[in-house]
């Protein structure tokens, strides 16, 4: 377990330096990224001043090499738009986006669980059919449009909910569906599949000829063991949700993480996008990382393999 | 998995002789409904020209916002209506029907030329090249793709080929992953080891012998991936950072009419029903092939 824990974690750090790099040169496409920062009809001084002061004239490894050290020691550079450290800008917002995150993917296995046992319960019914749709239907919608019709329902039409701010919980309600329902056909599947599996198992058919009630064979016995899958897919899961939440949050003006990188695209402000793509990269592969230790944990036959 | 694949495999299973392809299709609903409706957008994007009643950029700023023909005050000159700048919209969804087709084509060739060339080089030889090529897909599957895109296309600057080119870059890795495991299912069968012991060349026995077997698998990831690059411009020109006006995407329709919204439902119903109803249909497509080539699907 601990060589496998260890190969996994050196896996993990070299995956992240590789994405540094990459974070690191996403934003030298542009070329020069002085003439960006001084903006249109600047003077060639300013640009030389701006190309000195930030740095920009040293050769590209070593710049990656200083931002690189200064990045582990929580100095990312300061916002070229907002004018403060892009350190401190990052991790106030992280909180609203990692609670978005969560929520979403609470929301997702709320409604995703109950229909992939029940479809896999009553396999081939009216039912099963209905989650099929259910799930066809939902990974069709445009989670802007779906925004978008959510706002008409709840916010025109009924006025039960704030269209767009941060201030309570009710400005979270339907980003969180927004978000939330996208991720859920893909664990209704896996839980339906898994269940599937699982009811056709010898050890579940010995439960039920001990007499046990069903609802103690389906939910302590079979379900135990379908949620193995679905813990590695909830880490993955959860790393697109923080990633979607540029979208859902730039729609509902949620004050987050995904809100300040569309921000700081629009503003052009490099070292807060730097920083947002290798946070949510380095935040993924901890969550991958965390998932693959859980499931070596539940299912020895991984760890050896 | 789906319900079509139980049906079709009951009542497979109750005849004589195993049902031919043609059969097979014909039976799985999905694949039937899924390319119906793919047809017929793909048929509204091709006669465009000869089917839209006016010119897609035409403003006429004296007809902005006539509602559709089924509201009061709609007339049949513009049957779906015009958009806040008086350019009929019915002109403008077919149009968009063709960026949003010729975006999930484009980047499904391009990535999946990268990602089955990545994937089949992977499997086939396995070794320091698998572990290269792993490494990169679970590089890749750590950045969010939306947070890349979104930043790239903003710093190359929006047009309709940046978008095709940064989504065709960034979307092999599902093309690497299914490309792989699958290559690595028939590297070691039978007729594989016979053309290697004929003495085929290595491109000859990948492009000979193993990619036409991987081919169904290659052929539902096709349909995964151009779904999702349709999504991916639409939210993109959505966000105003993908496609850029006057160019009649359907994400960006939704982008410009979202301010009427309130008063003018029709004019983002419209253009996201459609985007709905393309993703729909091609999600179905795949889903009913996967069931076709799928070994219980044949029963």
């Amino acid at each position: 377990m601990l060589v496998y824990i260890l190969k996994r974690l050196g896996l993990a750090l070299l995956v992240a330096l590789a994405v540094s790099i990459i974070a690191f040169l996403l934003l030298r496409l542009s070329g020069d990224p002085a003439i960006a920062i001084a903006g249109e009809g600047a003077q060639e001084a300013d640009i030389a001043l701006i190309r000195t002061t930030y740095g920009f004239d040293r050769p590209l490894p070593v710049q990656y090499v200083d931002w690189l050290g200064k990045s582990l020691r929580g100095d990312f550079g300061d916002s070229i738009y907002f004018k403060v450290p892009a350190a401190s800008l990052i991790f106030d917002k992280l909180q609203t986006t990692l609670l978005l995150g969560f929520l979403a993917l609470a929301f997702a296995l709320a409604i995703s669980v109950p229909l992939g046992v029940l479809a896999a319960i009553y396999r081939n019914s009216w039912l099963d059919r209905l989650c099929l749709a259910i799930a066809v239907i939902g990974q069709a919608l445009p989670n802007f449009f779906f925004a978008l019709l959510l706002i008409m329902l709840f916010s025109i039409t009924l006025r039960w909910l704030p269209v767009s701010g941060s201030g309570s919980w009710a400005h979270f309600v339907m980003p969180t569906i927004d978000l939330g329902y996208y991720a859920a056909p893909a664990f209704m599947r896996l839980i339906r599949a898994g269940m599937i599996e699982v009811l056709d198992a010898d050890y579940i058919r010995t439960a039920r000829a001990k007499g046990l009630p069903t609802s103690t064979v389906v939910f302590k016995h079979a379900l135990r063991n379908a949620v193995v899958p679905v813990v590695a897919l909830a880490a993955v899961q959860l790393g697109y949700l923080l990633g979607g939440s540029v979208v859902v949050e730039t729609i509902f003006a949620l004050d987050g993480l995904g809100y300040l990188a569309y921000q700081s695209i629009t503003y052009k402000d490099f070292p807060v996008m730097q920083t947002i793509v290798l946070l949510l990269s380095v935040i993924y592969v901890v969550l991958t990382l965390a998932s693959d230790i859980v499931n070596a944990w539940l299912d020895p036959r991984i760890r050896v393999a | 998995m789906t319900s079509a694949t139980a049906s079709s495999g009951t009542v497979a299973a109750s005849l004589p002789a195993p049902p031919g392809l043609l059969r097979r299709i014909w039976r799985n609903k999905a694949v039937i409904v899924g390319f119906g409706l793919l047809l017929l957008i793909l048929l509204m994007a091709i006669f465009a020209p000869w089917l839209a009643p006016h010119d897609p950029y035409h403003q006429d700023l004296t007809n902005r916002t006539v509602p559709p023909f089924w509201h009061d005050g709609g007339t049949w000159i513009h049957p779906l209506g015009t958009d806040p700048l008086g350019r009929d919209y019915l002109s403008r969804l077919l149009y968009g029907a063709r960026i949003s087709l010729l975006i999930g084509g484009a980047v499904a060739v391009i990535s999946g030329f990268i990602g089955t060339t990545m994937g089949m080089l992977a499997g086939y030889f396995g070794g320091k090249t698998d572990m290269v090529v792993s490494f990169m897909i679970t590089t890749r599957l750590s950045m969010p793709v939306i947070l890349v895109a979104l930043a790239t296309v903003a710093l190359l600057g929006g047009s309709l080929w940046v978008v095709i080119m940064v989504l065709g870059l960034l979307k092999w890795d599902r093309f690497a992953v299914v490309m792989r495991s699958a290559t690595q299912q028939v590297r070691s069968l039978d007729y594989v080891a016979a053309a290697q012991a004929a003495g085929a060349s290595t491109p000859r026995v990948l492009l000979g012998e193993v990619l036409p077997n991987v081919l169904p698998h290659l052929v539902v990831v096709v349909t995964l991936e151009a779904a999702s690059a349709i999504l991916l411009e639409a939210a993109l020109s959505f966000l105003g950072l993908g496609v850029q006006p006057p160019l009649p995407s359907w994400g960006l329709m939704i982008s410009e009419a979202k301010s009427y919204m309130f008063f003018s439902f029709w004019l983002i119903a419209i253009p996201g029903t459609l985007l709905a109803l393309l993703i729909f249909s091609i999600n179905l497509a795949g889903d009913g092939l996967r069931d076709l080539f799928s070994p219980e699907g044949r029963a």
